[in-house]
Order: structure tokens, then C-alpha cells, then sequence
């Protein structure tokens, strides 16, 4: 047996043997998603286990460095455990923004005490990020955002609003980009900031969206007072952390089907509704699947030109742009395929399944706009990929 | 199993771009077009291509086959899209070669797959009869009358039905038109008495024929396989076909689209260069999106061609689809986009665009595929 055999062997077993029955079930509900942090919350005594078992072996975060409570895996390893999960069906033993993107540019732009300070207790869940990036002026135009933040001794003093800050209301730090020099060219005046969301004079409040309530939220600075120290890569230097940090979003969001929301079993539903909707909805819903395949070959095939070094630029550009636009179609596909009966998000009269592809319908709206919008991705894929002129 | 080419299969595509980049550009097309040749390929050509090996690349290796599998061979097809090389090798070895090597007898294997190997003999197959293919509505009908066996029919779209040395018939020899059952295979020399060839080029340049049979006489040993079981054996060897057109339209839609970025990339207009207009732009990259999504679905597609997988059918009809459907989008991109000088015959970008059009419709477009994959999902 190879080495690779062996440490898939083992993994196997000790995920057999770890991770409950109920833990390998499709996540359903926002109940079945376990958000780490200071407030985090079980709804059964398996989450709580499962999560405290991945946490002792250093696996909500396996590939990080044990040094900083990780599991230390190679590449290789981690591809192997997170296969091995997919085929046991095992649940993400948490959900956490700073795990998927503050964490690889803490690791790459932080100093030894931040990284101290920050990845240990974020590796053992203890605490829930969120992201301070939008502000109401500026959206894809992120570099024009006006939050400033003013030297005043050892501190920041942060005065503004940021907007589109997901899980604001319950989190218990935030990573922001604020304006540390108003007269420097905009994306050079701009620095990457972590700080406490008990700090006096931070006001959060949710946003309400077209699918009813929603994890958004608005949030105020009013004097804020962080200290220097928590400023990453560098006073002004905060636009090369930013822009590593959205390539870590786009990435995350390029497997939104693997957790971050409910996920509809297309071909299960279309069954159930495709007789009464006839051969064009037949056809759409083939196309649709299609879509699905051709975009996991995709994600396979670009995991496999990672794992051979080759150059998986031109494919890994696509990953967010096809990812979000097809769960935003796929649930417009369901929504018209269910008729008259995905027209409601909260009444009576109507399976939760319709109630909840209304909702999702709805929802899944914001995904071709949140973390770079798709023209955006366009953009970058022109410029980036293409090399077209500007 | 991978997605991406071994070191063996990766040789034999560069080997494959720099010989037909030197042997066959989109010129020698021209140059057959436009001399009005008789057959429609250059033998020359084919004979140099059968010394590099491409017919035995997927030949059992007892008859020299090269065991690259059709990952290897599809990286050779989707090289012929690109430069457009007019060759046999899709009727003579994938599918004559794959009919005879998956249902012809131990003889008819020992006599033609090393002359399929060796690019000595030409095979078609005369399986369409209506405007649109599904290989269940075949109505040709055979029947066997004292030890021999009769065809009646007509055939369409026999692609170089005019210059094959053999062609495999699929007739009807019991049920009726829509049936899988009642289909079987037939090897006819083209020189039978009652069969009648009549060759018609198409829009890409290329030829197929028109292939009436009356009454025509064949001897008892002219059966392929089981009388009245040859579907199963059809879909699967027409799997590999697809495949494998799937792979040549790939390089089409690649050739086509990296045309049409440099194009994008000098014209000037309004003293700009036209690709660092935002409408451009964002359409070019929608085309680079479903290009990268197009490849891995031909990749696995022809990889479960090697595997023999259960999702096989699945993998050929998304790919064959998405092949088709692209091509059509993106060969029409590339002309407009273009401009004025795309409509004209002095630009290559047309022969793309017709050889697409020609391959969309071969085996299947992307409408008959959905019925198909939708079928095989169980819905």
C-alpha cells in the first residue's frame, strides 16, 4: 500500500467510528448547521460531538499548521479526508467566515503574535467572524469605500458604515478594510483591520431582503476605538490582503453546493412536478442537470491540474461565475416548474419544500451579485484570462 | 482515473498538432473544395497518417492496436477540429472498426482490423433515413430468403459511403421503426449488384452519400453479430463516435474562439481596439466559461469510453450536447464578431462554422441528446 492508501484507510475508519449516524444525514435546515463562535449553539448532542471531535483532532481546520491548532495535513491528505467525507455523507462539523478566507491571509500576511493570537482560537471554533468590506458607495467598486479610520495613538479611531456584512449580529469579531489615508490614490489609502464587536460605538442592524429576513446586516462605527496592533500586511497596505482574500471567497463560493445552503435534490423534485409541466419543462430540466454535471467534471478537473501543478488559472476564473449562476437558475428552474405552488414564502397551504424553493428563489438572487458580481467575474476573466485591452 | 492526459496520450496530441499544423491546415480543406475532388480526402495524407499509427490507436492490440485508449485518440480529434483535416477516420475506425471488433466474427476480425490498422481499407456506416438521427427509427428492411440474406431500403448521410470499401448496413429485420429490438448489422461491398451510391457534399466540404439498396442479395456470412440484437452493440460503438465528434468540435470551438480573441485584440474601430469594448469582452468570456465546462465534460466522456463505466451514456449525451449546442453559439459569436470580414470565404472562420453545423447534427444534436440523458436518468 502506498503511503496515500494507508492515510485514506485511516481516515476511513476514524471517520466510521467518529461521526455519527445523524451527522452524515443531507443538511435540510439552518438547525442542522453548527455556526462556531462564542455563542455557538447545538440542536443535538450529536453536533456537539461530532463538532468536539473534528475540533480535538485539529480538523475544522486540517490544513492549517498544528502550530496554530490545525491538522497539519499535506494537499494531498486534505483532498483525501475531504473525499472520504463527501462518501460518507459527513456534515461540515462547523460553519465559519474566518475559517474559509481570514484565515489563509492570516497565515500568509499576519505576524507570529497576530497568527497567535487569532488562528488558535479560531481553530478550535471559539470565535465568529464576519467581513466588513461593502459599504452603500461602494459595492463593485469596492476600492472607493469611505470608512476612516484615524490614527489616534495606539488606537484606530473608526468612524462609518459598512453594509451586506454577513452574520453581523452575531458575530463576535470582524475583519474590515477602512480608509487609513484619504489623499492616497484609492487603492493605496486603504488597510485590512480585525476588531472586537463588543468595542463601543458599533451599531448592527439586519437588512430585510425580497426573501423575507436574512443573515445581511448594516453596521455603524461611531468612534470606534481598535488598536494599531490589529492592523494586517501593513498600515495602507490593505488592498493586497483584500484582493487575496476575494480570491479565497470566490473560491468558497465555487462550493456553495457543498453547505452553505439547503440543497434541493433537482432531478427528485422534478419528478414529482414534470408531468403536469410537459416535454419543454422535460428538456429544461435535462439541460439543467447538464449544467450540474459539466460544472463538478469541471471542479474535478481542476483539482486534479492543482494536484498535477499544472496552470488552472484560466479554469479556477470561472469557478464563482458558474457556481452561483447556476443556483441561482437552478432555483428558478424549480420555482417555475412548481407553478402555482412556489408562490408563497410563509403560508398555509403549501409543502415546507414549496415554501422553501420560493424562499431560496428569492435568496439565491443575491449569490450572482454578493462576492464580486458576475460581471465582475466577466471582467476579470476578460483581463485576466483573455488579455483583453482596457 | 484522471481527467487530464497521461505522458503516452499527451505525446501523441502534440505529435498530432505539429503534423497537421505542417501536413493539413485549413488550406488543404480549401484546396479540396475548390478542385471539386472526387473523393473528398487526400489519401496521401491518410497514408501518411496511418504510418503515425492514429487507426490502431484504439484497436484491440492484437491487431496493432496502440493502446491509448480513446482519451488518447479523442486528443487526435480534437486537433482535427482545429485545422479541419478532411479524413476517414471517424466512419473507417471508430465505427467500422469498433462494429467489427465488438460483434464481428473471429474471421472478419482477422481479415479487417489489420487492414483498418494499417489505413488499407475504407469503412462507412449506412445507418440514417431521416432528416433527424435516432438509430431506433431504422426501417431499411432485411430479411433472409433461402440462406441468403435480402436489404430494401434507403440510406442518407452515410458519411464517405462514396469512397468506403465496405459499408455496414443497419436494417430492420423484424419490428417496427421506434423499436430497439429487430435491428441487425450487415457488411456489404459496395460493388453488390442492386446497391447504388450516389455522393453528395455537404456545406462543410466533406462528403456523405446517398445509399439505395433494391433488392439486394447478400450471402449468409454478411450478418454482424446476433440477428435482431444489433442496437445495443450500435449505441454503444455511436457512444464512442459521439465522443469522439464531441472532441473534434472542441477543437473547433477552440480554434475559432482563440481567432477570434486575437481578432478582438488588433481591430481597431473609434481609434480603440474593439476587445476593450465591455459588451465584447463579457461575450468573449461567457465563450471561455462554456469552453472550460465543454472540456471537461469531453474529457469524461471519453474517459468513460476507456472505463466502460454505467454513467458511460450519460457522460457521451452531455458531452455531445453541450458540444453541439456551444458550436453553435460560439462558431456564430466568432463570425459576428468579426464583423464583415467573417461572411467572406477569404476568411476561414466559415469553414469552421460549417464543419460545426455538419457535426451538431451528426450522431444526435443537443435536443436529441437531452431526450436521451433524460431517459437514462429515469425521467
Amino acid at each position: 500500500m502506498s503511503g496515500s492508501d494507508t492515510f485514506r484507510a485511516e481516515v476511513r475508519q476514524w471517520l466510521e467510528a467518529n461521526c455519527p449516524p445523524s451527522m452524515r444525514m443531507p443538511v435540510k435546515t439552518d438547525q442542522d448547521m453548527v455556526w462556531g463562535g462564542s455563542r455557538i449553539t447545538f440542536h443535538s448532542a450529536d453536533q456537539r460531538l461530532w463538532f468536539e471531535r473534528m475540533r480535538d483532532r485539529g480538523w475544522l481546520v486540517p490544513g492549517w499548521p498544528k502550530a496554530y491548532g490545525g491538522g497539519g495535513l499535506e494537499p494531498r491528505e486534505l483532498r483525501i479526508l475531504e473525499k472520504e467525507m463527501r462518501a460518507l455523507g459527513c456534515r461540515q462539523p462547523q460553519y465559519n467566515l474566518g475559517i474559509w478566507m481570514l484565515g489563509p491571509v492570516l497565515l500568509e500576511f499576519g505576524t507570529e503574535p497576530q497568527k497567535l493570537e487569532h488562528l488558535v482560537p479560531m481553530a478550535r471554533g471559539e470565535v465568529r467572524w464576519c467581513q466588513g468590506f461593502s459599504e452603500p458607495s461602494a459595492g463593485s467598486d469596492l476600492a472607493s469605500l469611505r470608512t476612516a479610520a484615524v490614527r489616534d495613538g495606539e488606537d484606530f479611531v473608526i468612524t462609518g458604515q459598512k453594509i451586506w456584512t454577513s452574520h453581523g449580529d452575531k458575530a463576535d469579531w470582524m475583519y474590515a478594510l477602512v480608509r487609513t489615508d484619504p489623499q492616497a490614490k484609492k487603492q493605496q489609502g486603504i488597510s485590512f483591520i480585525l476588531l472586537d464587536m463588543k468595542t463601543p460605538g458599533i451599531i448592527v442592524r439586519p437588512l430585510g431582503l425580497i426573501s423575507g429576513k436574512s443573515e445581511f446586516c448594516e453596521v455603524f462605527f461611531d468612534a470606534v476605538r481598535v488598536p494599531a496592533r490589529h492592523v494586517i500586511g501593513g498600515v495602507n497596505q490593505g488592498w493586497r490582503v483584500a484582493k487575496k482574500l476575494l480570491e479565497h471567497e470566490r473560491a468558497a463560493m465555487s462550493t456553495l453546493s457543498s453547505g452553505a445552503a439547503p440543497s434541493f435534490d433537482m432531478l427528485t423534485i422534478a419528478k414529482s412536478y414534470l408531468d403536469a409541466a410537459g416535454p419543454v419543462w422535460r428538456d429544461r430540466v435535462a439541460a439543467a442537470l447538464m449544467d450540474q454535471q459539466a460544472f463538478s467534471l469541471t471542479m474535478r478537473r481542476l483539482q486534479e491540474l492543482m494536484l498535477a501543478r499544472e496552470d488552472a488559472s484560466g479554469v479556477s476564473s470561472i469557478m464563482k461565475l458558474v457556481q452561483t449562476e447556476q443556483e441561482s437558475a437552478k432555483h428558478e428552474l424549480l420555482q417555475q416548474l412548481m407553478g402555482q405552488r412556489a408562490l408563497s414564502l410563509d403560508s398555509e397551504g403549501f409543502t415546507p419544500e414549496e415554501l422553501a424553493v420560493c424562499r431560496f428563489w428569492l435568496y439565491t438572487k443575491s449569490y450572482t451579485i454578493a462576492g464580486g458580481s458576475s460581471e465582475i467575474q466577466l471582467n476579470i476573466i476578460a483581463r485576466h484570462v483573455l488579455g483583453l485591452p482596457t | 482515473m484522471t481527467l487530464l492526459l497521461n505522458d503516452e496520450q499527451r505525446l501523441l496530441r502534440d505529435s498530432a498538432r505539429d503534423f497537421l499544423a505542417t501536413r493539413s491546415p485549413v488550406a488543404a480543406l480549401r484546396a479540396l473544395r475548390d478542385r471539386g475532388d472526387e473523393r473528398g480526402y487526400d489519401p496521401q495524407l491518410w497514408h501518411e497518417i496511418a504510418e503515425l499509427g492514429w487507426p490502431a490507436a484504439v484497436l484491440p492490440e492484437a491487431y496493432g492496436g496502440l493502446g491509448v485508449g480513446y482519451k488518447g485518440l479523442g486528443a487526435v480529434f480534437e486537433q482535427i477540429g482545429r485545422t479541419l483535416a478532411a479524413t476517414p477516420l471517424l466512419p473507417t475506425v471508430v465505427l467500422g472498426g469498433g462494429l467489427l471488433a465488438e460483434a464481428g466474427s473471429t474471421a472478419l476480425r482477422d481479415f479487417w482490423l489489420p487492414k483498418i490498422a494499417a489505413g488499407e481499407a475504407l469503412f462507412a456506416l449506412a445507418l440514417e433515413e431521416a432528416p433527424r438521427h435516432d438509430p431506433t427509427q431504422v426501417t431499411l428492411r432485411a430479411w433472409s430468403e433461402a440462406g441468403h440474406w435480402r436489404l430494401d431500403g434507403d440510406k442518407q448521410f452515410v458519411l464517405d459511403g462514396h469512397i468506403a470499401d465496405r459499408m455496414i448496413v443497419v436494417a430492420r429485420s423484424s419490428g417496427t421503426a421506434g423499436q430497439q429490438a429487430g435491428l441487425s448489422l450487415f457488411l456489404v461491398d459496395p460493388a453488390t449488384p442492386g446497391v447504388q451510391i450516389e455522393r453528395t457534399s455537404l456545406v462543410d466540404s466533406r462528403n456523405a452519400a446517398r445509399v439505395r439498396f433494391s433488392q439486394v442479395q447478400l450471402d449468409g456470412g454478411a450478418l454482424i453479430g446476433a440477428p435482431d440484437q444489433a442496437f445495443a452493440v450500435l449505441d454503444a460503438v455511436l457512444d464512442r463516435a459521439r465522443a469522439c465528434i464531441a472532441a473534434e468540435l472542441l477543437g473547433v470551438i477552440t480554434e475559432a474562439f482563440e481567432r477570434t480573441v486575437a481578432y478582438l485584440k488588433e481591430r481597431v474601430q473609434f481609434d480603440v481596439r474593439i476587445g476593450s469594448f465591455q459588451a465584447l469582452q463579457h461575450r468573449a468570456a461567457r465563450l471561455h466559461v462554456e469552453i472550460e465546462l465543454l472540456r471537461s465534460s469531453v474529457a469524461a466522456a471519453l474517459e468513460a469510453m476507456d472505463a466502460a463505466g454505467n454513467e458511460a451514456a450519460e457522460l457521451v449525451s452531455v458531452a455531445k450536447a453541450r458540444a453541439s449546442d456551444l458550436s453553435e453559439k460560439a462558431l456564430n459569436e466568432a463570425v459576428q464578431m468579426h464583423g464583415g470580414v467573417g461572411v467572406t470565404d477569404a476568411l476561414e472562420i466559415g469553414f469552421f462554422l460549417k464543419r460545426a453545423r455538419v457535426l451538431q447534427q451528426t450522431f444526435g444534436d443537443g435536443s436529441y441528446h437531452r431526450d436521451r440523458y433524460a431517459r437514462l436518468r429515469g425521467f
